[in-house]
Order: C-alpha cells, then structure tokens, then sequence
C-alpha cells in the first residue's frame, strides 16, 4: 500500500486514523481465506477434486447460477427500466418491495417460496394440476431460489445505471423515428450496457454462493439440487477435509471469473 | 401566398409559466425564436417536436393535425417528419458518426447498407467524409454539431428544429459552422425553426424572426424591421438602440415628466421612438433655450465599448449615450454625477405603437 502511494508520486500520507482500520479490515477479510488455504491438503489435492461429486456439484453450482443471472437478467431488467423511467404510484413501495429479499434471511426465502411454489401453494399447485410441472425439490427449484435472492442486486444496478443515462438521448431517438422498444434497445440498452454487466456479474456471484433459500425450498440432493454450498455445509458434517477441498475450488471460481470482470464491476456506476 | 407548411398555435401550461405563441412557417423559410433566457423558447420547440404535448391550441405541419388536444389528436414524436439539432447535439455515444447518421434511415425502413450510404453522403455534404468511423467522443465541438444537423437532415424532414445550434462552440468555431449552417438552411426545402438567443445567429441564419418573451411573441417580421423598429426593451438592447415610448403631436414625442424627444417626421399618437447611443450628446449643465428636449441624468456607470465610452444613465428618461474619450474628457463622468442629455431630431426615429 505504501509502496503503491510512493511510485504514484502523489507525495499524499495517509491518515494513521484510516490506515490502521483499513489495515484490518482487510486482514479481517482476507484472514478467513487464508485460514482456508493453510488447511487445504495440498497432497491429497489431486484425488479429492477428482472425487465424483465434487465436479457434479461444481458444475451444477455454475449452470444454476448461470441459469438464475439470466432469468433475473430477462424479469430484472424491464423491472429496473420500468422503476427507473416510469412514474406510477406506489413506485416507492415497489422499490422498497424489491429489495425486500437482500434484507430477508435466506432460509424465510426459501419457507415463502415453498409456500408459493410448493405442491400445495396457490401457484405450485395449479402448475402441478395444469402441467404436471413440480418446482420444490427440482433443478428448477434451485435456479428459482437463487434467482429470487440474487435479483435485487441486478435490480438496484440496473436501476441506478439507468437513472445515471440522459433521457434525453431517448428523445432523440424518438425525434429520428425510433418507438419506445427501439429506443430501449438500440439507444437505452447500450448505454446503460456497464451496468447491466456489473448487475450480471454481482447477481451471478450471489447467486453462486446461495444457501439457505436454495437448501429451503430445494432440498439437497447430489446431482440434482445440491451446489457447492450445500456440497461443504454437508461435508464438514462427515470430512471436514473435503469441505476445505470444495470451499477452495468454490473460492478459486469465484476468485477468478471476478477478477476477470473487476474493472467492469468495479467502475460500474 | 400559398397556406404555410407549418401552422401552429402553441399553448403550454407549467406551473407559474403559459407559453402561447402563434407560429407559421412557409417552405423553405427559417424562422428564428429570439428571446432572453426563460422564455419558452425551447418548449415551444419541444412541443413542435412532440416531445411536450400542448395543453392547448393546435399544431399543423404539410396539412396534418400533429397535436390538438381538444380534438384528442396527438402524433408521437417518432411519427413525425421533424428533424432536431438538440443544444448539446445528443449524439449517441454508443455509436460512430456514421451509424448516428444512419439511425434515422433505419428506423425509416432502409436496410442497413441503403441506411449507411445515406449516412455516408449526408457526412460527406457536411465535409466529414474522413471522420465517419469516429465516436462523438473523438470529434470537436464544430464537428459534433455538423453530424447532428446530418443526423437532423438525413431523415428529410419537412421540419427542422435547431435548438441554440451555436451556443456550445467557441467563437473561432462559431463564425465558420455559422456559415455553413446556413447553407445548408438554404438548401432544406422543408421549414426550418431556430430557437436562439443570440440576436447575431437569428439575423446571420433566419428569414424572419420572432421575439418571445415571457411565453408571448412580442414582434416579429424580417430583420430590417426588427433592428430599425423594436417594440421592447430586450429587442432594443440586442440590436443596441434606445427605445422610448411615449405620446407624439407633430414633430415631438412627449415621454412624461415634460421632456420630449423631437423627430424628423410627422406622427401623432401614441409612439415608439428610438435613437442609437452615439446620437446622445451630453452637456456638463443645462444649455439655454433648448428646455424641452434636454433631460437631466445621473451617470449609473461607464465602462469601454469599442472606441467609444458607454455612458449608463438613470433618472426620468433612462438612456445609453456613447461618448468619445474627447468629450468624456470634459464631462467628469463618475458614477452619480449629473449631467444632461440631449438628441438631435435628425437622428431619432419615430413609429406608432400600434400595428
């Protein structure tokens, strides 16, 4: 840190006041991720990856989540555009309504969605009366979880990307012949384009690391419905050692695919 | 003389603020809305655009009702055939100058490559052939406004809209993209409406201009009548006359308070009256003999105007008098100290109030 303030030049010192809080808020959260790699069994690394279900779980960990980001991307959008360009009454409350999931916990998530979406709920039993389709305890079950916890934070991106463009560039789309659905996509679209990608990336990285909705109204079932999450909740039950196995590779996915989109992610408005 | 292509009754009702302006444009004509700050200027433009619907009154362009609202009848503003060159250009950032053109076009229904041809000829027209694959970003003030007004033209509208199209370049820049703003305004067949506050761009790029003031049109006719024959304060000090009103009987126009102003011609009535600053002469004290048409003033400032010193007076008949550095010398002009005024008869000009 000093180093890099020193080759800028800039001759600025930083505060002992922040410095030291700083400091430790980054030892706070970079300590844990440690802990986990001083614990990792670096030998038995080979054979504990290639253990049938840990990819299993990987890969079903990222399809879900890849899953989730996209249906939040095709309801969330829209969603954002409409808060964000449409004055309605009781937008407020949608708004506040909205984020309701970042502050409730998982698991309540996942309670209501079962009693929703559940067999006997109003919308799961008319899916299973009308097209046989089940949603608890189904793949589906988990891309619904996790899209109903991760959505908020492509919402709120979204939104704030939207509010941060001009409308007047909307106007001058319609003042050159583009309807409402052009403008949105040809003119709106693109300019807000960082921030639905921060939005994406945020969303896919909650939806990655979920929990308690997807335990909730999922299940865990390997192969099916049991992601990574799940995967090292249940095997620090029995093999602490194959729980630190899969957090590291949850981690090094994690890790990896953010720092591929960090400038992006970061900078997004 | 043939119906005007665009026949417009403006009516906008904002919270404080009613802009009623009367509006008719013939083919090919340029129209300049010239008015201070605050006007409505720029609604009266947006709602020829269609982007402020009209709480009243009626909006016709090429025989088709675009918005009146007693009748329910209002034509969004992408089915419009009006093109805009907004103040600050809006040209998509996403996209190059080119494609910016071609948006139009496209959304008119040309295939991509017809559409990027147009947008091709239109930059090569406002000589930015070589600047085509640049975004707005990579291009100078003069060259954003020239692909906006490509932009504005390429959909051939039947009406242009140009929103103070100068106010954002530098003088350099100005003097050059005025000219060929205006001729390319020459060349648009369809009307042309300019919004502005500029008096220099109203007179340099319009056929005739309006004043608004207060969302009312106070004067408008070609620029010869306008500059010799204001009708307001704020028209009288763009053009740089003083302007009296007052009461004419023969060869005098009497402005209250028992001073008159004389004038070379016969008028009777009520009357305007105006005479430039450089026709005041000043006199430290009160000639003789000439009370009537000397008035007493108090210098209110003085400060340099070309070669001359602008003298600010105050008192019953307020006046701007230009004075050359050789009579200042005489005259002691501070700020308060009294003095008075007199103009010639031959350098007045008198006209009625009435239209």
């Amino acid at each position: 840190m000093t180093t890099r303030t020193r080759r800028r030049g800039t001759g600025q010192r930083v505060p002992v006041a922040l410095l030291v809080p700083a400091a430790l808020g980054l030892l706070f959260l970079v300590l844990p991720l440690g802990g986990l790699l001083l614990r990792t069994p670096w030998t038995a690394l080979g054979p504990r990856l290639t253990a049938p279900g840990v990819l299993t779980a990987l890969r079903l960990s990222v399809q879900c989540a890849t899953l989730a980001t996209l249906l939040c991307l095709a309801l969330g959008v829209p969603l954002a555009w409409l808060l964000a360009r449409v004055e309605f009454p009781g937008r407020r409350w949608v708004r506040a309504l909205v984020t309701v999931p970042l502050v409730l916990p998982p698991v309540v998530g996942g309670v209501a969605l079962l009693l929703v979406f559940g067999r006997r709920g109003p919308v799961g039993g008319w899916l299973d009366a009308t097209f046989g389709v089940t949603l608890p305890f189904t793949t589906t079950g988990v891309v619904l979880a996790e899209a109903f916890v991760a959505m908020p934070f492509l919402i709120i991106a979204v939104e704030g990307a939207l509010r941060g463009v001009d409308h007047r560039y909307e106007e001058a789309a319609a003042t050159l012949g583009a309807g409402r659905w052009t403008t949105f996509t040809r003119v709106t679209l693109p300019l807000v384009a960082p921030g639905v990608a921060a939005g994406a990336v945020l969303c896919w990285a909650r939806a990655l690391g979920e929990f308690g909705a997807t335990i909730t109204f999922a299940g865990n079932y390997p192969g099916r419905t049991q992601t990574m999450p799940l995967a090292v909740y249940l095997a620090l039950e029995t093999d602490v050692e194959a729980a630190v196995v899969l957090s590291l590779v949850l981690l090094t996915v994690s890790v990896l695919i953010l720092a591929g989109l960090r400038d992006r992610w970061i900078t997004g408005p | 003389m043939t119906a005007p292509l665009l026949d417009g009754h403006l009516v906008v009702d904002r919270a404080g603020f009613r802009l009623d302006v009367r509006l008719h444009v013939a083919a090919g004509e340029v129209v300049a809305l010239l008015g201070p700050n605050g006007a409505g200027k720029t609604t009266a433009l947006r709602a020829l655009a269609g982007l402020q619907p009209l709480d009243a009154g009626r909006l016709r362009l090429d025989s088709v009702v675009l918005d009146q609202p007693d009748a329910r009848r209002f034509v969004r503003p992408e089915r419009r055939p009006v093109g805009v060159v907004f103040q600050d250009y809006l040209l998509f950032p996403h996209l190059n100058a080119r494609d910016n053109v071609a948006f139009g076009p496209r959304r008119q229904g040309l295939p991509r490559r017809a559409a990027r041809e147009r947008a091709t000829a239109w930059l090569d027209r406002v000589g930015l052939a070589a600047q085509a694959g640049r975004r707005p970003r990579q291009l100078s003030g003069g060259q954003a406004q020239r692909v906006a007004l490509a932009r504005a033209l390429a959909v051939h509208p039947a009406l242009l809209l140009l929103d103070e199209p100068l106010a954002a370049l530098d003088a350099r820049t100005r003097l050059d993209t005025r000219a060929e703003l205006h001729r390319h305004l020459a060349d648009h067949a369809g009307a042309a409406v300019l919004v502005t506050h500029d008096p220099l761009d109203a007179l340099a790029l319009a056929d005739r201009l309006v004043i608004v003031e207060d969302g009312r049109v106070v004067q408008e006719g070609d620029a010869a009548t306008v500059t010799t024959r204001p009708r307001t304060d704020y028209v009288a000090r763009l053009v740089g006359l003083n302007l009296h009103r007052g009461r004419a009987d023969g060869r005098h126009v009497h402005l209250g308070d028992g001073f008159a102003v004389p004038t070379a011609h016969q008028l009777d009535g009520d009357a305007f009256v105006v005479f430039a600053p450089t026709a005041v002469t000043l006199h430290p004290h009160r000639p003789d003999g000439d009370a009537p048409h000397t008035w007493p003033a108090t210098v209110a400032g003085v400060h340099r105007h070309g070669d001359h010193l602008r003298v600010q007076l105050t008192g019953a008949v307020s006046t701007v008098a230009d004075v050359t550095p050789a009579a200042a010398a005489g005259l002691r002009l501070l700020p308060g100290q009294q003095v008075w005024a007199s103009v010639a008869a031959g350098d007045t000009r008198a006209y009625p109030v009435g239209p």
